[in-house]
């Protein structure tokens, strides 16, 4: 991918942190949303930009890199261009984890690591309904297979939550639907250590992705251990879908759309779509988040259900395609 | 350089094994063909060596190293190989697809040096693919394909070239093309084991062939000594004979058409 093309990725994500930050029920300008964020100038601009907006703003951001770099190493892995971790049923899983931890009142920080259990179990039965239908190379049926999953972790939370009081159900249910609203500095950070271990991982194993994309025989034949790379791709990508459902539930269709977008830049090369999906991913859920916050005031639209209403036509625009 | 003592392999849930007790050697400056009909245990060779299939009993050497004592990527810097099929699902260009056959050279960091960069050269020059070097892989030909995937396996580097059916679905000039390249390649001291349907192309081009039939082998030699009508017609199940051609002087296999009852 050209150099020109990164810098515009760059530069649209940090148009995309401007703009999250500024807009809202109260519109800042450029000026006010860096003073606010260098902590000068008025007390009022600094309380918004520091305690609400940039967190927010960079949890969504954080959200949509995990996700984009997720979904361009799974599809590479699977040599399946409509994977991504909330079609392979890997979000699901994680929402499972999640839930059941927050059901058993368990410490917050418990919450992401079940969240990864429960997206290394998704992984697992996906790959196991897959493999059982003797269609593990068929991008339809391991999407088929995903599909179940994640229809069968919905159906395990909703048994999670049939003793809940009203307000956890209602609450239960809006972060199922995707939202960065809650955002804290502490989250921030801790999706942050997850991005960038999930992320490093994804990059550092770039080159193998392309190998392991040619098929697995062709890449048993250039030297790679067919398994135990899917399974650090896998893993990964477990571990990115763990970290974003903890901080704003389910957000589908990033990790799909994503990906394609910056192969149609020029990407080519998986260290370079990984990267770059991760960029794309950040700005796409900056601005679904300020759409979702900004669209129907006074009313917040679910962030999941943004990225859905973007991604489900492109879904089917892509279906056509592989038809 | 490439070594089959007493082979066998046996897939699970499976009533006979694939491949009992083969035995084959594959020499530097020689092309060895396998051939046999359909389920006879030519392709699961080729994955045995790839340790995609599990040996039940006999041992694969390479240099008179075990196969299975060498990691994936000590062996596949040793030998290239081009399995059956492949479909690209990403469209990388031709140069990046081909610069992948020095992946386990340069492991997950290492920039390509001079001498990757020459070996993607050489086996760019070889096979004749500079033209469509910028194009995308998805939208080859079917001979374009194989001769890009033939770039990538040389790019590798290694004493010896695999190929499973390295000609199925290319006409006659592509066909020939392949086995000419080939023939070079041994040539130039390239041990090469070829998986083929196409007896009279391999009877021409072969040194030695080895006959499967069962996951048996049947018959190993000179083409001359294997192409014999009795010995076919029993492996193959149908009626054939094999003559002389007279243009190339190589043995010829002519399947016969089945009497009609009247």
């Amino acid at each position: 991918m050209r150099l020109s093309r990164w810098v515009a990725l760059v530069l649209a994500l940090v148009a995309a942190i401007i703009a999250g930050v500024a807009l809202g029920t109260l519109r800042l300008s450029v000026s006010d949303v860096v003073s606010g964020f260098l902590g000068t100038g008025a007390p009022m601009p600094i309380a918004v930009v520091r305690t609400l907006r940039l967190p927010r703003v960079l949890l969504a951001a954080l959200v949509g890199a995990g996700l984009g770099a997720a979904g361009a190493a799974l599809q590479g892995a699977t040599r399946n261009r409509l994977a991504e971790p909330y079609l392979l049923g890997v979000s699901g899983g994680a929402a499972v984890g999640a839930v059941i931890a927050v059901a058993l009142r368990a410490p917050l920080a418990v919450v992401p690591i079940a969240a990864f259990l429960g997206a290394m179990g998704a992984v697992g039965l996906t790959l196991l309904v897959a493999r059982a239908s003797g269609g593990r190379g068929d991008a339809r049926v391991i999407l088929m297979a995903g599909v179940v999953v994640g229809a069968f972790a919905n159906s395990v939370i909703m048994v999670a939550l049939a003793n809940a009081a009203d307000n956890t159900v209602r609450g239960a249910m809006w972060w199922m639907m995707g939202s960065a609203a809650d955002a804290s500095w502490a989250q921030v950070g801790g999706l942050a250590i997850f991005v960038a271990v999930g992320v490093g991982v994804l990059l550092a194993l770039g080159r193998s992705i392309d190998v392991l994309a040619l098929g697995d025989d062709t890449a048993a034949g250039l030297g790679i251990d067919v398994s135990r790379v899917s399974l650090g791709v896998y893993v990964a990508g477990a571990l990115l879908a763990a970290g974003t459902v903890s901080a704003a539930g389910l957000v589908g269709f990033v990790g799909l759309l994503v990906p394609h977008l910056v192969r149609l830049a020029g990407a080519r090369t998986h260290r370079t779509i990984i990267g770059a999906a991760a960029l794309a991913g950040a700005t796409l859920v900056v601005f679904a988040d300020l759409f979702a916050r900004t669209a129907l005031p006074p009313a917040e639209l679910p962030l999941g259900a943004v990225t859905a209403l973007i991604g489900v036509p492109f879904f089917f625009v892509l279906l056509r395609r592989l038809a | 350089m490439i070594a089959f003592r007493d082979v066998a392999v046996r897939y699970p849930h499976r009533e006979r094994p694939a491949l009992d007790g083969v035995s084959l050697d594959c020499v530097r400056g020689r092309i060895t063909a396998v051939v046999g009909p359909n389920g006879s245990g030519k392709s699961t060779l080729v994955r045995a060596l790839l340790a995609r299939a599990p040996l039940t009993a006999g041992v694969i050497t390479v240099d008179d190293i075990p196969a299975a004592s060498l990691s994936r990527r000590e062996l596949a810097t040793r030998i290239a190989v081009v399995t059956q099929r492949e479909e690209p699902a990403f469209p990388l260009t031709v140069d990046e697809y081909v610069s992948l056959g020095r992946y386990p050279h340069l492991g997950l960091w290492r920039a390509a040096a001079r001498a990757d960069r020459d070996a993607i050269r050489r086996a760019v020059d070889l096979t004749e693919v500079h033209a469509f070097a910028d194009r995308a892989i998805t939208e080859l030909s079917g001979g374009e394909w194989q001769r890009v995937r033939l770039a990538r396996a040389l790019a590798q580097g290694g004493d010896a070239i695999v190929l499973d059916e390295p000609t199925t679905f290319l006409d006659v000039g592509h066909e020939m093309a392949i086995f000419e390249l080939l023939s070079r390649l041994a040539g130039e001291g390239l041990a090469v084991l070829l998986v083929s349907h196409q007896l009279n192309l391999v009877a021409r081009f072969a040194d030695h062939m080895v006959l499967l039939r069962h996951g048996h082998v049947e018959a190993s030699g000179t083409p001359a000594a294997v192409m014999n009508g009795a010995v076919l017609e029993r492996v193959y199940e149908w009626p054939l004979v094999v003559t002389r051609d007279p243009a190339v002087g190589a043995p010829a296999l002519v399947p016969l058409r089945m009497k009609r009852p009247s």
